[in-house]
């Protein structure tokens, strides 16, 4: 993208070369005759002023890997502020639809995104307020003829000015049984897409196939949707990361051996059924605390310090089941892997 | 005769953008907001019909300008209110209420005398459009 080439948007220091000034396409559309064409502009400043840097920076920090979707919110966010900046010197800027599918497993950081985007959104002042609600097909469909479509008005209505995010947004379209209501959200949904565009946004989400099949049997809901971002998984290295910014906010680290220790209960957990990527690190996280709360308590106060409180170590790591399994090679299809 | 009744009485009609900016202030102080109308406008009548449901967790106003334009279709020789509804505890009431849509056709009140215990005499208010004529009937449809 040419404004983010030229200008520096992201993480990357500012300004290398702040005196080329943006050359106005002599092709574009002309304004009427008000506004000079070699008006000067101010890119930099507007993308000071909008604070959107900040939120950037926040994504950046926060969210491990993502590069493909972090660089579409970075282009995002450039197109918003260049429409803003042409309509300040008399350029028209078309209000470009920014209704989006997030497809991804889960525990990829869809719903975490959709957050951030909601800020970035609101920054930019393409949205008003900035909020996110978040729906699932019992919030939208009803249970009898009639229930439907002011039960979807009603979650619309709190959306408004936000972003509406419907997770696993299939669930809407049942196309074995053709009476089902979910038709009927969907077309209030749809409308409320096209004509109130600059009241709300709406991101569906889910697993990549299934909504595939869903836009397959809803070309109305495809068309509307300009932006499809896919979120791939993890990788090994990306999980410990992510596990290491978790400890970090929570005052807890591994010691060396324990990090040595949960990457290879990763490698062994993403092997596992119900792998769900960053979202299985928090639990498995969450699980090593208590292993490590009870070995504290069992040491029975024998000179532990500060230092001990915060400490992972690998035995609260190795005790999962994760790995006895592995050792006396059990095939798990259970739900819940400890 | 314009009746008035609530916040804002002694101004003009609000427009759109008026009422639009109101809500959001109701909005804003974190007042559910409500759309109510009746054609029953004798000022001791407080119980309104709801239009919808009281409109909790919302955001912003244009969702709730929306189902004002919807009870306007719905009901265009009514009078409609906008009301703000504080759940706070020890407010508990309505904060906030003005009328957003009336009949054309305001025939108002007479003044009834009725003589009790000797030279005493009792005043009411009865409406002209009300009196007799059963609901949905009474402001010409
Ligand atoms: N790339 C990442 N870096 C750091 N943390 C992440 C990342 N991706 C996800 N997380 C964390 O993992 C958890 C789950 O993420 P989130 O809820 O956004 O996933 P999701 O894709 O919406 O999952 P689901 O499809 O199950 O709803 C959150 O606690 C989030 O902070
Ligand atoms: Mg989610």
């Amino acid at each position: 993208m040419e404004a983010e080439r030229r200008y520096s948007f992201g993480g990357r220091s500012g300004g290398d070369d702040p005196t080329e000034a943006p050359e106005q396409d002599a092709t574009e559309e002309q304004p009427e005759r008000v506004v000079p064409d070699d008006t000067p502009v101010d890119i930099e400043g507007a993308f000071r002023d909008s604070n959107v840097q900040e939120v950037l920076d926040k994504l950046d920090r926060e969210l491990v890997g993502l590069a493909p979707i972090k660089t579409r919110i970075k282009e995002t966010a450039a197109l918003l502020l260049v429409d803003r900046v042409r309509t300040g010197v008399g350029l028209p800027a078309a209000v470009p639809s920014l209704h989006m599918s997030f497809t991804g497993n889960p525990g990829t950081g869809k719903t975490t995104v959709a957050l951030r985007m909601a800020e970035i959104l609101h920054r930019l002042e393409y949205i008003r307020k900035g909020h996110l609600v978040t729906v699932t097909r019992d919030q939208l469909v009803g249970q009898y003829i009639g229930h439907t479509a002011p039960k979807t008005k009603e979650v619309l209505k709190k959306a408004m000015g936000g972003v509406l995010f419907i997770d696993e947004a299939y669930y809407l379209h049942r196309p074995e049984n053709e009476r089902d209501y979910g038709s009927e959200a969907i077309e209030t949904i749809l409308q409320v897409m096209e004509n109130q565009r600059d009241d709300i946004v709406v991101i569906l989400a889910g697993y990549k196939d299934r909504m595939e099949r869903f836009f397959e049997n809803n070309p109305g809901m495809h068309s509307r949707i300009a932006h499809h971002l896919d979120f791939p998984d993890h990788t090994a290295g990306e999980l410990l990361q992510i596990a290491g910014l978790m400890l970090e906010e929570q005052q807890y680290r591994f010691s060396p051996e324990a990090e040595a220790a949960f990457r290879e209960y990763l490698d062994l957990r993403i092997e596992r059924p119900n792998f769900s990527n960053a979202r299985s690190v928090r639990n498995a996280l969450d699980r090593a605390r208590l292993r490590q709360a009870n070995r504290l308590f069992d040491a029975g106060g024998r000179g532990l310090t500060r230092k001990d409180l915060m400490t992972i170590e690998p035995e609260d790591i190795r005790a999962s089941r994760v790995f006895q399994d592995a050792a006396s090679g059990t095939e798990e299809t259970g739900t819940d892997i400890r | 005769m314009r009746i008035t009744q609530g916040t804002f009485s002694f101004l003009p009609e609000l427009s759109d953008e008026q009422i639009k900016a109101q809500i959001e202030y109701a909005l804003e102080q974190g007042w559910a907001v409500n759309v109510e109308y009746t054609d029953d406008p004798h000022p001791r009548n407080t119980y309104w019909e709801m239009w919808g449901l009281p409109m909790f967790d919302l955001r912003d106003p244009v969702g709730i300008l929306e189902e004002v334009q919807d009870c306007r279709e719905a009901h265009p020789n009514h009078y409609i209110r906008v009301s703000a509804f504080d759940s706070t505890r020890g407010w508990e009431t309505v904060r906030l209420s003005f009328i957003v849509n009336r009949p054309e056709h305001e025939p108002g009140f007479r003044l009834m005398r009725q003589e009790v215990d000797g030279r005493k005499i009792r005043y009411t208010i009865e409406s002209y459009a009300v009196t007799g004529k059963p609901e949905g009937e009474r402001y010409g449809g």
